[in-house]
């Protein structure tokens, strides 16, 4: 028997299979990271001494631009194995994740405002990291609206993962090209493995929980969109072939 | 290669819409912004290096659509795809065309309508360096765009959301490099990062524009 490989996977019926009992469970344990980290950072944890309460929407900011990120990271890797690979299930999966980057982002930018208003006085300041948020949200926006107008899904699939890929490129170039424009009021990272100042163990742990519930967030919501995208695939090519067999019979 | 870039400057120049009215549309921009920030010659001169490349980037946008567009229609595109020329060579010298017809009358208007904004003399020189480096960025990149949307009914529309993105590190240097020669600082740096997001989009934008083109001839 040859040995299981992880392409077996980019079967799409052996990946409902496979993923189908796991769904709940990703989905439980992210739920159960996320509720035990909000619960535990909200009212287990004290005020920051100058931000006061407000310190605490970290539990939701700091993930959902984590994820914000990550997801186009994993919309980039899907890109490139769906061009090597021709493998349905990672377009589809890439495909499935750019709603989730997009409301990943927005949180990140609502969080950010609502915690902005009463710290810095402003809902919004043109600083470099939330102005590249803005960016990767207009580069999400135009990623979705290019599935959308292409109805041959595999034209669709291939020049969306050429987008995907020369957006990333113009995604970093664009960080640092607003780097140099303006110097902002954002703090620096704190959540650094190699950073000599970091925030205070007493927020790290809530945090870090919250950020691997998020993960498993995203990693559930992403396995049930692309399993919708598989079934929506599946039903279209039926419908297909039941017109054409309609069809068909019409003319016999 | 030389022929295809004769005819397309030709076509765009004789076949009427895209030659004259990018330039109308960047007069047509920039007089209306005093109307809608007041006249003062203070705020005029603070805003203006933005204000043009701003103006600068809607208008090469303008005519985007165009690159491919009729070539698509009438089906030299496939003819042109089965010549010996490679479709990289195709798209840069698609580019080269766009850029000649848009971006080059561009930089060369932009002095002129600086008057009007009431721009910082110091800024001249840079503004004319920083458009002839930058437009053909935009140019490029644009082309990317228009491979991408080249199959699609209403592909205008999607094009603009598509290519503004990738916009933005150019006009963030193109435009920092005009203030900072207005402010009589140094502008050479982003002069150049400008220059190098433009050579290396004209380098590898060519290769991502084919292949998008393969998709969407296939």
């Amino acid at each position: 028997m040859r040995a299981m490989s992880i392409w077996e996977y980019a079967n799409p019926k052996r990946f409902i299979a496979t993923t189908s009992p796991l769904i709940p469970w990703v989905l439980g344990l992210s739920l159960a990271l996320i509720g035990t980290a909000l619960v535990w950072g909200f009212f287990f944890t004290p005020d920051d001494f100058r931000q006061g309460s407000t310190v605490k929407i970290i539990y939701l900011h700091v993930p959902s631009a984590m994820m914000a990120i990550n997801a186009w990271i994993m919309m980039l890797v899907a890109s490139l194995i769906w061009l090597v690979r021709r493998h349905h299930v990672s377009a589809l999966a890439a495909r499935a994740a750019a709603p989730v980057g997009i409301v990943m982002t927005l949180i990140a930018l609502f969080t950010g405002a609502v915690w902005g208003q009463p710290m810095w006085g402003t809902w919004w300041v043109w600083d470099p990291r939330l102005t590249s948020f803005l960016i990767l949200f207009l580069f999400y926006l135009g990623y979705v609206a290019l599935w959308e107008a292409i109805e041959d899904p595999d034209t669709a699939a291939d020049l969306t993962s050429v987008l995907c890929i020369v957006g990333s490129v113009f995604a970093v170039l664009s960080r640092y090209a607003v780097l140099f424009w303006n110097q902002g009021l954002h703090q620096g990272a704190t959540f650094s493995l190699d950073a000599e100042t970091n925030i205070d163990p007493v927020f790290w742990w809530p945090a870090v929980i919250s950020m691997a519930g998020f993960v498993g967030l995203f990693v559930a919501l992403v396995l049930v969109r692309t399993q919708t995208e598989i079934r929506a695939r599946r039903m279209k090519a039926l419908l297909a072939r039941a017109r054409r067999a309609g069809a068909g019979e019409a003319r016999a | 290669m030389k022929a295809l870039l004769l005819r397309d400057i030709r076509l765009a120049v004789r076949a009427g819409g895209g030659f004259g009215l990018g330039l109308a549309f960047f007069l047509i921009v920039v007089v209306l912004v005093p109307f809608g920030v007041g006249p003062e010659a203070a705020v005029l001169t603070r805003i203006a290096p933005g204000i043009l490349w701003v103006a600068a980037l809607l208008a090469a946008l303008l005519s985007l659509d165009r690159i491919f567009a009729l070539d698509w229609e009438d089906g030299a595109l496939p003819l042109l795809a089965t010549s010996p020329l490679p479709l990289e060579a195709l798209a840069l010298v698609k580019a080269v065309a766009h850029w000649i017809t848009t971006g080059l009358p561009l930089t060369l208007a932009a002095p002129a309508l600086g008057f009007l904004l009431n721009l910082e003399p110091g800024a001249y020189g840079w503004l004319l360096a920083s458009l002839a480096l930058g437009t053909p960025a935009l140019s490029m990149i644009g082309t990317f765009g228009a491979a991408l949307t080249v199959g699609l009914k209403r592909g205008g529309l999607l094009l603009s959301l598509l290519v503004l993105p990738l916009y933005v590190p150019t006009l963030i240097f193109g435009a920092e490099a005009v203030r900072r020669g207005a402010e009589g600082l140094e502008a050479g740096v982003p002069l150049m990062l400008m220059a190098g997001i433009t050579f290396g989009a004209l380098a590898l934008l060519p290769f991502a524009a084919a292949a998008a083109l393969r998709v969407n001839l296939r």
